[in-house]
């Protein structure tokens, strides 16, 4: 069998099977419709026997804890009365540092059930050092595979860290340039290896997730008598706010706001080498986020398992500067050192509180470790190295890959939100000259959160 | 010469501009795409030599040998102004909570 571009890519459907063992085909319907449900129940696995999966692996019931000095600190720029209280899932105190384990833990056991003898997974980010940890636990061998590099040999000083992490986890890590033949490279090594797919898209890398979800409105429930108002997840792929809601629902909170929040990369070409070491934050950015919502199923599996628009409320941005004013502001106010890219939702979360009432309980459902590489000063450092300018004073001026723009004080901090229907609009585009039968309408308001009526009308515009 | 079995980094070329996808934008098909992967030397060779390696899960991989004994340099950077004044504008607004 030859190894050229082409060929391997031709021969993905019969390598998606023999390191999946899904069949996909089973749950397509007529048309563009496919049954999203019947394919989350046949992975498998009843809640009850995730919560136990993850319990053996020291894997969820992390810690919610009331950020109440950051709540204070939002409340000075509130009017009185307003200013919601901030409580964070301290997901970073998982096994491997991060909320990732929760999806990962499902994905090993399952390869392990399934008599795989290692598991792959394409991931620059913790997913790799959870699929790492949890293999090792397993005795599973186990390759990474991440884009690290740029042309001239630099890392982002992020991604490299987490290849150490899986290294220290006994993982191969395969490191590549930038570009999306990734995927090219995924399907070369599961075909050789014949490896367990350990996708963050198959249903078992979403129903991981639903835990934390579970829990959240549980803690919640029990401290406050209450569901939260507003539960605010880092959307990139799409997983994280889809497992979460899912969860939330199953124990019966669906009332929640259900907010996914994205630092602004717009501008940068996520497959662009030049632009590669010129972003501050190699994941929870828009250049996932906004595709892997308005497309799901570019993911490496036939069928993502991630559905943002589904299950998103809200979708709101924020840029590099307030992150990293955040970051600090987590560690000296309330003790917590926490990983930049796991605060995105809490630098959301602290401009939204302030428009929301003192009663009201907003929870942050991720944090993730810090350490060299992968800590604000290492990330703010290697931008300046890059001739990227450290600017203060409107943080929706900031021009990613030029300047990052730090809040001048807590007051400047504030979100951008993004109107779901333009989401929904660029989703709908890629059906735009089909005709689309009933059933397939009804699917689409599935998918989009909508009425059939609302995507009728939104088809009219696009038309 | 760097002896057998010695634990070491390749480089290698996995498709050369002219090969890669048609979707990567212009600066990115300017130059190949390559992968770094760790692991030990099978037989004796010199830097830039085509060497075959034995990687951490027991697969065998040829490519350009390009670091002996490869360990972690990334840090937590250089000191940073602008953080320094994040942390000051933060304690001064925060000074009075309790």
């Amino acid at each position: 069998m030859t190894r050229n571009y082409d060929d391997v890519m031709a021969r993905r459907p019969a390598i998606m099977k023999q390191s999946l063992q899904l069949d996909y085909d089973r749950y397509e319907q007529a048309g563009i419709a496919f049954d999203y449900e019947r394919m989350m129940q046949d992975a498998g696995y009843t809640f009850e026997e995730v919560q136990t999966i993850q319990r053996d692996n020291h894997v969820g019931n992390t810690p919610l804890i009331e950020l109440k000095r950051m709540t204070a600190y939002a409340r000075l720029f509130a009017n009185p009365g307003y200013g919601a209280r901030i409580f964070l899932k301290d997901e970073a105190t998982n096994l491997s540092g991060s909320f990732k384990a929760r999806r990962a833990a499902i994905s090993i056991y399952h390869a392990k059930k399934l008599g795989y003898k290692g598991v792959i997974a394409s991931t620059s980010g913790n997913y790799g050092a959870a699929v790492a940890a949890l293999a090792a636990r397993a005795g599973l061998k186990c390759i990474i595979v991440q884009e690290c590099f740029d042309s001239k040999g630099i890392g982002q000083p992020e991604i490299v860290e987490k290849a150490r992490a899986c290294e220290a986890y006994g993982a191969e890590v395969l490191q590549l340039s930038v570009g999306p033949e990734l995927f090219y490279q995924l399907l070369a090594l599961l075909e050789e290896t014949g490896y367990f797919n350990a996708s963050l898209y198959s249903p078992y890398g979403i129903m991981g997730i639903e835990t934390l979800g579970y829990e959240i409105a549980q803690e919640s429930m029990a401290k406050l008598g209450k569901f939260p108002e507003m539960v605010i997840s880092t959307n990139a792929g799409g997983g994280n706010i889809t497992g979460t809601a899912r969860g939330m629902k199953k124990a019966g909170a669906d009332q929640t706001e259900m907010v996914g929040a994205s630092v602004d990369l717009s501008g940068l070409h996520m497959a662009s080498d030049q632009d590669f070491n010129r972003k501050s934050f190699t994941t929870g950015h828009t250049g996932f986020g906004i595709p892997f919502s308005t497309y799901p199923d570019r993911s490496d599996v036939p069928r993502s398992a991630a559905r943002p628009l589904r299950y998103m409320d809200r979708y709101v941005l924020v840029n590099q500067g307030s992150v990293f004013y955040i970051t600090e502001a987590l560690a000296i106010l309330e003790g917590l050192e926490r990983g930049p890219a796991g605060n995105i939702s809490l630098a959301a979360a602290f401009s939204l509180a302030r428009s929301m009432k003192e009663d009201d309980v907003i929870v942050v459902q991720e944090s993730e470790y810090t350490g060299a590489g992968k800590h604000m000063n290492a990330q703010v450092a290697f931008a300046e190295k890059n001739g990227i300018a450290l600017l203060f004073g409107d943080p929706l001026t900031e021009q990613p890959g030029t300047n990052i723009v730090f809040p001048e004080g807590g007051n400047a901090l504030k979100h951008q939100e993004i109107p779901l229907d333009s989401l929904r609009l660029s989703y709908l585009k890629r059906f735009k000259d089909q005709n689309l039968t009933p059933a397939e309408i009804r699917y689409l308001s599935e998918e989009l959160k909508i009425s059939e009526s609302h995507v009728i009308k939104l088809r009219e515009e696009i038309a | 010469m760097i002896e057998k079995m010695t634990f070491v980094q390749i480089i290698k070329t996995v498709l050369k501009p002219e090969e890669r996808a048609p979707q990567v934008p212009k600066d990115t098909k300017r130059v190949p795409l390559e992968f770094r992967l760790k692991g030990k030397l099978l037989t004796p060779a010199n830097i830039g030599d085509q060497v075959e390696i034995e990687t951490e899960t027991g697969r065998i991989e040829t490519g350009c040998l390009l670091q002996v004994e490869p360990c972690y340099a990334h840090s937590f950077g250089h000191h940073v102004k602008a953080i320094r004044r994040v942390r000051d504008l933060i304690k001064a607004e925060t000074e009075d909570l309790t």
